[in-house]
């Protein structure tokens, strides 16, 4: 069943739509770098992106903070949103279920098929970055002994390596907090655009409170909170307490709300 | 093969299916009749696990639903409220993946399998087209197919002959009663009376989420203890039988009597031409109406359901 899901995903072009747009903003804005050699300030504008001028191997990072706050999570939602409702409103879930498939392994092979969806997206979104940041940014000279880190201090090639993995990691286990939420939803909602927006409404209120100072006693509990704590990887020495944080965060976000749709799931009479 | 005791089901404050108890043998062509919201579809997915029962209990093949439907399910086939498939895909496409999502389809012989299916519904020459191509007839073969693909030995169907043409309604029905020859059970719900009329051979009505009525169908259709006299001299038959005439339209007349040789016999004797003569039956369409005295509601005069 796993198997099918995974295939009936990779199979959709809307899979492949999504993706390829969500490639190109970072794309665009290696080119226009390229182009203009115009970088935002240092200490503005997305994390690393005034490092890529100097190093395009750093851009793969720069394209994961890019599409993290928005493209990627909407995305996320719309696959996780589609997963239960998408059938229920084909009509195809009720076939599903007297086929017979049973209700807890649709839905674990439906969080496999979006977990895929993520890794899948931002592993072409890495790729993509660093064969773009390095053919039109360059790489540093080598002479200079690997990257500066954030904090300043140099990195050698393999610890940028071994940083990017973790924050790569990093950026899947959020977007599984938001595929969790959209799942949950998914159950719940009658169409799958419900699912989705809701799923966004919850991430966009997040954001939002993450903003304004008299919410300071529930910031450390929003699901956005940490998101582009990944950043901290690439201080010297990495600077483990907000992205522990967050991943503990995640994971409890993941707990509930996949134990809370199937629950709903399990007990839920399929009209549709 | 399918009994249930009481089944109750309520959504909030209505109640759409209400102490149903259901009998359906092995080898009946079972039709379930009912007007429109009437609890049929409600009762279909109890049966198939799809919505959980308030109270009472069902079971099919033997086993209790939806507690076994491991056992149950893989044994039956069931299309409700009309076919499903992904829209992007071929239906041979859809009949695998449909296949490769449950239990007990070996993936050697899976396209032997659905090119199987998809000859039994008159689907064989279907090409590639993706299924959002497909006419409304031929999505219903494809649903069907769907249905048959795991040679099941209960079918559920609704209103399977849906959008077909009267040559494919002519292809399905004798498809369905030759898989019952060879033993499948099926369970049909339908808003075609005169459907219901040619293939069951047992019929259960639903009104407002009870069961009026369940009973064979030829018991139903028995003899009125009526004929139908067709004749061109009323008056002289009138004549004839005194009291026995019970209702005269023209050249028509309804007659009591309990042997009709007979009565054609004195009909012949006495020089009367008939010009037809046959036993009053009842149809299943006042048999239903009787049973389910609901007032004509603007929901229910497009017919049952």
């Amino acid at each position: 069943m796993i198997g099918v899901e995974i295939s009936k995903m990779l199979r959709s072009r809307r899979t492949w739509s999504t993706i390829l747009l969500i490639d190109a903003l970072p794309t665009l804005v290696a080119v226009l770098l390229a182009l203009t050699d115009l970088g935002p300030r240092p200490g503005t504008g997305p994390a690393f992106l005034s490092a890529v001028l100097t190093d395009g191997t750093l851009f793969p990072l720069a394209a994961l903070a890019i599409v993290l706050p928005l493209f990627l999570p909407i995305a996320v939602a719309i696959t996780a949103g589609e997963a239960i409702a998408g059938e229920a409103q084909q009509g195809t879930l009720r076939y599903l279920l007297v086929r017979p498939v049973g209700r807890t392994r649709l839905l674990v092979a439906k969080l496999v098929s979006v977990l895929c969806f993520v890794v899948v997206t931002i592993l072409v979104v890495a790729v993509t970055a660093y064969v773009v940041g390095t053919l039109l940014l360059g790489q540093a000279d080598a002479s200079a002994g690997g990257v500066t880190s954030v904090s300043g201090s140099q990195l050698s090639t393999q610890e940028l390596t071994l940083r990017t993995l973790l924050a790569l990691g990093y950026a899947m286990l959020c977007m599984t907090g938001v595929a969790a939420i959209g799942l949950f939803l998914s159950t719940v909602a009658e169409s799958p655009l419900g699912a989705a927006l809701g799923t966004l409404a919850v991430l966009i209120a997040s954001t939002l409170l993450l903003t304004l100072d008299a919410a300071q006693s529930l910031q450390p509990y929003l699901p956005t909170r940490y998101w582009l704590s990944f950043v901290d990887l690439f201080r010297d020495p990495i600077l483990w307490r907000d992205v522990e944080r967050g991943v503990l965060l995640q994971l409890v976000y993941v707990a509930v709300f996949l134990g809370a749709a199937w629950a709903n799931f399990m007990t839920k009479d399929v009209t549709d | 093969m399918i009994t249930t005791r009481g089944l109750t089901k309520r959504f909030g404050s209505i109640t759409a299916v209400d102490d149903l108890s259901l009998e359906v043998h092995e080898g009946d062509v079972y039709g379930f009749l009912g007007a429109n919201g009437s609890g049929k579809t409600t009762t279909v997915r109890m049966l198939l696990g799809l919505v959980l029962a308030t109270s009472g209990s069902a079971e099919v093949l033997g086993h209790a639903m939806p507690a076994d439907w491991r056992t149950v399910l893989p044994q039956v086939g069931a299309m409700v409220e009309g076919p499903a498939s992904y829209g992007q895909l071929s239906g041979r496409a859809n009949l695998a993946l449909f296949d490769a999502s449950g239990p007990g389809g070996a993936r050697g012989t899976r396209a032997g399998r659905v090119d199987d299916v998809l000859e039994q519904v008159g689907l064989g020459q279907v090409d590639r087209r993706p299924v959002q191509a497909y006419s409304l007839g031929m999505k219903q073969r494809l649903g069907l197919a769907a249905a048959l693909l795991r040679g099941p030995r209960l079918l559920v169907l609704d209103e399977p002959t849906n959008g077909l043409d009267p040559q494919g309604i002519r292809h399905i029905r004798d498809l369905l009663l030759a898989l019952n020859a060879a033993g499948t059970t099926i369970f049909l719900s339908s808003h075609l009376l005169a459907e219901v009329e040619q293939m069951c051979t047992r019929v259960g009505v639903l009104d407002r989420g009870r069961l009026v009525l369940q009973e064979r169908l030829d018991v139903l259709q028995r003899p009125t203890g009526r004929v139908r006299l067709g004749t061109t001299d009323p008056a002289a038959v009138r004549a004839l039988l005194d009291g026995a005439v019970e209702g005269q339209d023209g050249d028509r007349l309804l007659v009591r009597t309990t042997d009709p040789a007979e009565l054609n016999q004195r009909l012949v004797r006495a020089g009367i031409p008939v010009l037809e003569l046959a036993p009053e039956r009842n149809t299943l369409e006042d048999v239903v109406l009787a049973a389910t005295t609901t007032e004509p509601t603007a929901d229910t005069t497009g017919g049952l359901r």
